[in-house]
């Protein structure tokens, strides 16, 4: 399959491996941020395969993941209690919330339906007049653009019966906290492909020079990994910190404007409390007032007590890399993907998930 | 061979002139109009498959030792490019006795229909009803219809029933799983599962994958007879694909299996599909391929016999039995690293982003 099979060459893979292995000189921590490649460095078995000196760190790149309990409580309680049609990405489904999943509010009746694009939502909008649908909008830049789009049809077809349950998040305002926490360990950045894609890299220089870090835009194939892992080693090995691309066949440096107006037209930045850490400054996207007509926190009563959460998942330690999923007591034992305690189980990008899938061989059941 | 070419319905076969376009509660009640959709339809339709007795049950005459086997069908949609749930339903059936080791002779034929049911649809049902029990040379036996309310069932459900008789050489079980064995995939993955999907409300995408739902059991016969007691075990990798088929080999065979990504035959655009849908093939349901668990010096000639056959073009040895890591599937990826290929927890979700 072209542009797939080129970047999944194992000759050219093993090349990549012996020129970091020649390159590397001491210990480094280096951060994938998004799941998607997290889910590629375990699936593809490249943990296994880089000299021990590297260490990966698993970031917050998980949309399921640092989706707040109480949004997902909110989502639960709009699709039981108020008879929304709720729609939803299928990863989302399985996220416990503090009473139930969505998953279990479809099995106890609630109208909660899998879709695969937000656009899906608006025409069950339109096919269901008397009714009103919701669309759970999770995810990072790379979603922002659909789920915004849905909201302009919306608006263009005069639908009065469609909103969105926003919780969009932004990838630098997390690294910038990850940055600041004190208890970080992280050398090194490979920034998500597939964000940058639509956002470009202007929004990177200045974590590059404040905190002196090389960031490395990097995609998701065995060789795209490789590649990026290699580039963030030969920067920290020379003592360089700059934003490099290695995903140029797709990012350019001023991303797709087209996707950015059409965010920047519905949603406007806002502080967002990020699931398992806090709330971070100015990182994430909620509907602007010209279009709070499409807003679900605005139209329905959704004032849902914050539950806290039970302490048992350590998510939050983990999508800041100052634990490993293994370095949990529950990981593997009472929580698994078929009864997760948290969200990094479940999600397919999940950090837990992904070293469930690899570490089972190691791990006592 | 040239009944594989007419597997959908065609003109061929006139469609009964009838005074009702749609299934009624009124059909599954038993009177009048069930007559009408049985003999107008259904005996009609299926006249050369059916051995009617008209009666509560089938009186069968067979002496030897038998393999049976039960299936329930609730695909949705019921058509998908490839086929629809009536030869899903006969094919289903006869692999599973098939991977017993054993020839199908006869089916029990079940169907669950939600009122409102298009007429013109269960026809079509019925055809490739008639058509799979042709191919796979079975007959049908006994049945039963039955109509629910309106959102009490999606469209159809059909169960079949089983009977084979099984091949003298047959020696199939799991104990004669053992440390050295090879893994033999009888074609290419995942076919099935990505065709259905690409008709799935809201997930409509145009492809060229077909649904590779087809009948096992000649091919089992031609390795029977040729390869005998060194065919171990035989499945055949449906709902939960080769991924579950083989976890759950590993674990009632409390043997480690190796599985080796790049020998997994997968045509490209079922692999594209997976790559957009972010499914991983190994977990998509077939309908049209069996995993054949074969004693290690066998598996070259088992693949031999396998290409020979249409079904079989594209077999592979896949994998091994090993001591290791006992209850586990691991995959060596195509950059040379391992994972372990684990149970799925639920349905298999599409990714997000």
């Amino acid at each position: 399959m072209k542009y797939l099979t080129e970047y999944r060459d194992p000759e050219l893979a093993k090349r990549y491996l012996e020129e970091i292995k020649r390159t590397v000189t001491r210990p480094w921590n280096i951060m994938e941020v998004c799941g998607g490649q997290t889910h590629s460095l375990v699936k593809n078995g490249i943990l296994d395969l880089l000299p021990k000196e590297i260490r990966m760190i698993h970031g917050p790149g998980c949309p399921v993941c640092v989706t707040p309990l109480n949004l997902i409580d909110k989502a639960v309680h709009l699709a039981v209690h108020q008879g929304v049609i709720l729609c939803s990405f299928g990863d989302m489904l399985r996220v416990p919330g503090s009473e139930m999943s969505l998953l279990e509010a479809k099995a106890k009746g609630a109208d909660v339906r899998i879709v695969y694009s937000p656009l899906d939502a608006v025409k069950i909008a339109a096919d269901h007049p008397d009714r009103e649908v919701v669309f759970f909008a999770v995810g990072f830049e790379t979603t922002a653009p659909a789920n915004a789009l849905s909201v302009l049809h919306a608006h263009r077809m005069g639908l009065k019966n469609y909103s969105l349950l926003c919780s969009h998040v932004l990838v630098p305002p997390a690294i910038e906290a990850i940055l600041e926490d004190s208890e970080c360990r992280v050398d090194g950045f490979l920034a998500a492909g597939h964000v940058c894609s639509v956002m470009g890299m202007y929004e990177y220089y200045p974590l590059v020079e404040r905190f002196k870090v090389p960031i490395v835009v990097t995609g998701f194939e065995p060789v795209d990994l490789l590649q990026g892992i290699l580039m963030v080693v030969r920067q920290l090995e020379s003592g360089r910190a700059e934003l490099e691309n290695q995903y140029s066949r797709i990012v350019t440096e001023e991303g797709n404007q087209r996707a950015q107006e059409i965010i920047f037209e519905v949603f406007e930045v806002t502080d967002r409390l990020w699931r398992g850490m806090e709330i971070i400054p100015n990182s994430g996207y909620r509907i602007k007032e010209k279009y709070r007509a499409y807003d679900a926190l605005y139209k329905f009563e959704v004032d849902i007590p914050e539950v806290e959460e039970d302490g048992q998942c350590i998510a939050g330690e983990i999508m800041k890399g100052i634990k490993k999923p293994i370095d949990c007591p529950n990981f593997g034992t009472r929580c698994k993907p078929e009864t997760p305690l948290g969200a990094p189980m479940v999600s397919s990008e999940g950090a837990c998930a992904a070293y469930y899938h690899f570490y089972r061989l190691t791990v006592e059941e | 061979m040239e009944l594989t070419k007419k597997r959908s319905f065609t003109l061929q076969c006139p469609m009964p002139k009838l005074d009702f376009d749609i299934i009624t509660l009124g059909h599954g009640s038993g009177g009048i109009l069930t007559h009408k959709l049985l003999d107008k339809g259904i005996y009609a339709i299926l006249e050369d498959v059916l051995t009617a007795s008209r009666h509560d049950g089938i009186v069968l005459e067979v002496g030897e030792k038998l393999a049976f086997t039960t299936d329930s069908f609730v695909v949705s949609p019921v058509f998908f490019p490839g086929g629809n749930i009536g030869d899903l339903a006969i094919n289903g059936t006869v692999n599973d006795l098939a991977m017993c080791g054993a020839r199908p002779r006869y089916l029990s034929l079940s169907f669950i229909i939600e009122e409102g049911l298009a007429v013109e649809e269960f026809w079509e049902i019925l055809q490739s009803i008639r058509l799979a029990c042709l191919e796979a040379g079975v007959q049908i036996v006994t049945g039963d219809t039955k109509v629910v309310e309106k959102g009490s069932g999606d469209k159809i459900f059909i169960n079949t029933s089983g009977i084979g008789v099984l091949h003298p050489k047959a020696e199939i079980a799991l104990s004669r799983v053992a440390v050295g064995d090879r893994i033999v995939l009888s074609g290419p993955v995942a076919a099935h599962g990505v065709a259905v999907m690409s008709r799935r409300p809201g997930l409509e995408f145009e492809t060229t994958v077909r649904s590779d739902t087809r009948p096992l059991h000649r091919a089992v016969e031609a390795l029977l007879d040729a390869h005998g007691v060194a065919i171990h075990l035989l499945r055949d990798p449906t709902r939960g694909g080769v991924a579950t088929t083989l976890n759950e080999i590993a674990r009632d065979a409390g043997v480690g299996i190796q599985l080796e990504q790049d020998a997994i035959p997968i045509d490209e655009d079922v692999k594209g599909a997976c790559e957009l849908l972010g499914l991983d093939p190994l977990y998509v349901a077939n309908e049209g391929v069996f995993v054949a668990i074969v004693s290690g010096d066998a598996a070259e000639d088992v693949v031999e016999t396998l290409h020979g056959l249409e079904e079989g073009r594209r077999a592979a040895i896949v994998g091994e039995v090993v001591e290791e890591h006992p209850g586990k599937v691991v995959l060596r990826s195509g950059i040379g690293g391992t994972r372990v290929v684990n149970m799925l927890a639920g349905a298999q979700l599409p990714r997000i982003c």
